[in-house]
């Protein structure tokens, strides 16, 4: 259909908050919080980053929420297969660990 | 019921209620929804491997994020470029929103080639797809795997990019392309968001 147009927000706003939000997430790597904290925060930034594209230059937010609920499942897959798979890889490099300390270890006679 | 009538019941809506536009911009949703499945798989692999490794080493030590840092800020900037081709377009503007289409794929063709340089630059100091000269194997092959994949889409969209701006000329009223030109925006957008995905847990944590 010709000309069917959606709203057009504000784009030099959200050019200017991406590059913000890049600059500062750079910034983030050389704070003294630890890798946890970090790693949070650097996530959100990622995420928050993420959402401003999807939702106003991809135009999600003006599109039916269905569509936003649809765009948004791949996100909670990944976030379920790294809990999924978490635990394992820890019990693998644990017994790893295990392994390679016992080969190491002096044998008794 | 009338025999008017059950037929009707029975013809097929011809718009979509998600996207009432097109079938073709649903049709691009679904291809980007599977796409970003295949992106957060390679992502979620990538981070349990990391997590769960004892000599990963540090990324952004040895990477360098001073030319991602700049790849990033292009790529940002060809969405503006792209946003603003729409924008041109649904005023009925064909040449600006040409230029606008032609800068976006100029942008994309500039980051394939850094991505190049990058690449090079890297396998020169010793990161290979299957080893790894600072620790642990699986960070050279999960770092090409998952930048060459979107290095790909990248390419993908240039070359589709290109195709969208001989498809605006052959319009004889540019608005008629307005669909055409937003489908392949959501495309372009989405390369966009893999990439801050993939710079922030690739090249940042």
């Amino acid at each position: 259909m010709a000309g069917t147009d959606h709203k057009h927000p504000n784009y030099m706003a959200i050019f200017w908050t991406l590059a913000i939000l890049t600059v500062v997430e750079i910034g983030v790597i050389f704070l003294p919080f630890g890798k946890l904290t970090n790693g949070v925060l650097l996530c959100g930034l990622a995420l928050g980053k993420a959402a401003l594209v999807a939702m106003y230059f991809m135009h999600l937010r003006f599109e039916a929420r269905t569509l936003g609920l649809v765009a948004v499942t791949p996100l909670a897959i990944a976030t379920l297969l790294v809990s999924v798979l978490l635990p394992d890889g820890f019990a693998v490099a644990k017994r790893s660990q295990v392994k390679g300390a016992a080969a190491t270890a002096p044998a008794k006679h | 019921m009338s025999q008017a009538a059950s037929m009707h019941v029975a013809v097929e809506p011809a718009e979509t209620p998600l996207t009432p536009e097109s079938w073709g911009k649903l049709g691009m949703w679904i291809f980007l929804v599977g796409d970003a499945v295949g992106f957060g798989v390679l992502l979620a692999g990538y981070g349990v491997m990391r997590a769960t490794s004892a000599d990963w080493p540090s990324p952004y030590e040895r990477l360098g994020i001073n030319l991602t840092a700049a790849m990033t800020f292009l790529l940002i900037c060809s969405s503006v470029t792209m946003v603003k081709a729409l924008e041109w377009l649904s005023r009925g503007d064909r040449v600006r929103a040409i230029r606008f289409l032609l800068f976006t794929a100029i942008g994309g063709a500039i980051f394939v080639g850094l991505q190049a340089y990058e690449w090079s630059h890297l396998i020169h100091r010793g990161l290979h797809i299957n080893g790894n000269p600072w620790g642990a194997s699986l960070f050279g092959t999960s770092f090409f795997i998952v930048t060459g994949f979107h290095g790909l889409h990248v390419t993908g969209g240039v070359i589709y990019l290109l195709s969208m701006v001989r498809w605006v000329l052959n319009r004889p009223d540019p608005r008629d392309s307005y669909n055409g030109v937003e489908i392949v925006g959501l495309y372009w957008h989405f390369v966009d968001l893999i990439w801050i995905m993939v710079f922030t847990f690739m090249y940042l944590l």
